[in-house]
């Protein structure tokens, strides 16, 4: 599907297409990586509704993104449960071996590291999001292992970013 | 040995596949209600079994329900809060992930009740892993004719819909859900008019949280005087408690209403990590008042918790034990409260504001004589004076540790350091 098509599949849920631009920021995001003006004038377009209603929206939430973030968001917990398990700590290794701060990209665009609230995951604190996926239970041996996964994903992805394959293979 | 309710598929592998949930009698209660009950019948019957809401104001579900207006004319919607943000909180995720043909049959037995046609299941945009869970389970359930039109040959119809939320903890309350449903930043409305009479696009709506529709399908199954026999009367009914922080053993445990703080953090949870005493507890959430060492007798529902100065919230409940400050968890809270305080009303924006600056200088040490009547005064002017209950919980925790733990915020202005590092 198109991100047009996503977009109207999304709208067809509800009676209401200003109701569909949270969905279709989430659609355009995944699509663009993040939301640039251009983008949220397109999401308007394609629903009809007026561009101030897209804008007020990506102000407001903490998951759409104007600014690019690095290809892997090091979203880590440092609500009260991850906090008492430790979560200050992490932040700091992290800091020190990413050599950035909270909220800062590395050089290369790889990591962006973050501290967020709560993740609704605390029995696995402390508790860190990548993406889509929940990583918990963490310590420094484990943040250690987690970054070299995603520098080895990360090499792979770029000699294919370099190297695309062509049509026929 | 109390036998799981909500909780029975959760570590049974695939519990998430329609399959394994028809093993186990799913979608009995749905079949039960469409042949069996009027849609009034079982609002009286959830009446009868005095559910209360889990989403932690533990309003009478019953009585929600019968406040939709009967009349035809505007179509009604269910809403169902799965935006779980309070800090502490992972039960409706677990539900999710897991189990959750449990919650899509809760929705219907429970739109049938009101009359809606459709409901959307507002989730929080972390929640990547339980939305594919439900989308998943939502397309099962509608080839396999429990969601659609002529529903199980009746002539029920009932569609169920994701909304993804987007990171942000306001979307908890019900009103701020439905303005992000609508598509608008998400501000508290100002009630009456209640959701049950003017809610999603100015349609009659009912709000439940995930756990609340979960139990619908037992309190069908098994009758409302099974329901009314776990723990206290005024408050039944099995309970899901999020243990996390300085314990043993962290986790979701599912127990009857009322069983005592101190049963379920030092028997259930295995008690502080050793060499520890525990200090204090949060026992709802952070918005729920910390409960010090001393009162952890207080039975966890909605009723005991109250009396105790506290409230069962969303039973996310956070051990703390005695290597650690409370200025600094009164200060990561209030920080928290203010990063997610929608701007919409002073108290609470400017309130919490200024509250932070004043936790964030005891606990660097640099507070002044003082600061103590000022965070009591600032407490004042934001409980009861804001739009929603986010200020209110702000302002509520804040006392609790300001009353418990006055000693050690003392500790920090007069040895001007934190006595903690």
């Amino acid at each position: 599907m198109t991100m047009r098509e996503e977009i109207e599949a999304a709208a067809a849920r509800y009676p209401d297409r200003r109701s569909a631009i949270m969905p279709a920021l989430m659609i355009a995001q995944k699509e663009h990586g993040h939301l640039p003006g251009p983008v949220l004038e397109d999401v308007a377009e394609i629903l009809g509704v007026e561009r101030v209603w897209v804008y007020e929206l990506v102000t407001f939430y903490t998951l759409f993104h104007t600014e690019p973030i690095g290809r892997f968001h090091l979203q880590l917990c440092d609500n009260v449960s991850c906090m008492l398990c430790g979560s200050e700590a992490l932040l700091k290794h992290l800091e020190t071996t990413l050599r950035i701060k909270k909220g800062e990209t590395t050089a290369d665009g790889v990591f962006t590291l973050s501290t967020v609230e709560c993740l609704g995951a605390c029995e696995m604190a402390p508790v860190m999001q990548v993406g889509d996926d929940y990583h918990g239970n963490l310590d420094n041996a484990r943040l250690d292992a987690l970054l070299e996964s995603f520098r080895a994903a990360e090499r792979v992805a770029s000699v294919e970013r370099a190297h695309p394959p062509s049509p026929g293979e | 040995m109390f036998e799981p309710v909500l909780l029975r598929n959760v570590d049974v592998p695939d519990g998430h596949l329609l399959s394994t949930y028809q093993v186990g009698g799913g979608y009995q209660a749905l079949t039960k209600a469409l042949g069996e009950y009027t849609p009034d019948e079982i609002v009286e019957l959830v009446k009868e079994s005095n559910l209360r809401g889990r989403g932690g104001a533990g309003f009478p579900t019953g009585m929600k329900w019968s406040f939709v207006p009967k009349a035809a004319g505007k179509p009604k919607y269910l809403c169902c809060n799965a935006d779980e943000g309070e800090p502490g909180t992972f039960k409706d995720r677990i539900i999710m992930e897991r189990d959750p043909h449990q919650l899509i049959e809760g929705l219907a037995v429970s739109a049938y009740a009101i009359g809606a046609e459709t409901a959307y299941v507002y989730i929080r945009g972390e929640y990547v892993t339980a939305i594919r869970r439900m989308e998943q389970a939502i397309a099962q359930a509608h080839e396999n004719g429990y969601l659609g039109t002529g529903i199980l040959g009746s002539n029920f119809k009932f569609m169920v819909h994701i909304h993804r939320g987007a990171g942000a903890y306001i979307c908890g309350e019900e009103t701020a859900m439905l303005e992000s449903l609508e598509g608008k930043r998400a501000q508290p409305r100002l009630k009456p008019p209640f959701p049950a009479v003017a809610g999603l696009y100015a349609s009659p709506t009912v709000i439940n949280n995930v756990e609340t529709l979960a139990c619908v399908p037992h309190i069908v199954m098994r009758g409302s005087a099974w329901f009314r026999g776990i723990g206290p009367d005024r408050s039944p009914g099995p309970k899901l408690y999020c243990v996390s922080g300085q314990v043993r053993k962290p986790g979701l445990y599912e127990l009857p209403m009322g069983i005592s703080l101190r049963e379920l953090v030092e028997e259930y949870a295995g008690g502080p990590l050793p060499g520890r005493k525990i200090k204090a507890v949060i026992p709802g959430g952070v918005s729920a008042p910390v409960i010090p060492e001393s009162d952890l007798e207080v039975g966890m529902d909605f009723d005991s918790l109250a009396a105790a100065g506290s409230m069962l919230g969303s039973a996310g409940v956070v051990v703390i034990d005695d290597s650690t400050c409370m200025v600094k968890i009164a200060t990561r809270i209030i920080e928290f409260f203010h990063h997610e305080s929608c701007g919409k009303c002073t108290p609470c924006r400017e309130g919490l504001n200024w509250t932070v600056k004043v936790l964030r200088r005891i606990e660097a040490g640099e507070g002044e004589t003082g600061d103590l009547e000022q965070l009591e005064m600032l407490c004042k002017g934001i409980f009861g004076n804001t739009f929603c209950a986010l200020g209110d919980g702000a302002a509520m925790g804040l006392r609790a540790a300001l009353k418990h733990f006055r000693e050690e915020f003392v500790a920090h202005i007069e040895e001007r350091r934190c006595p903690f590092h």
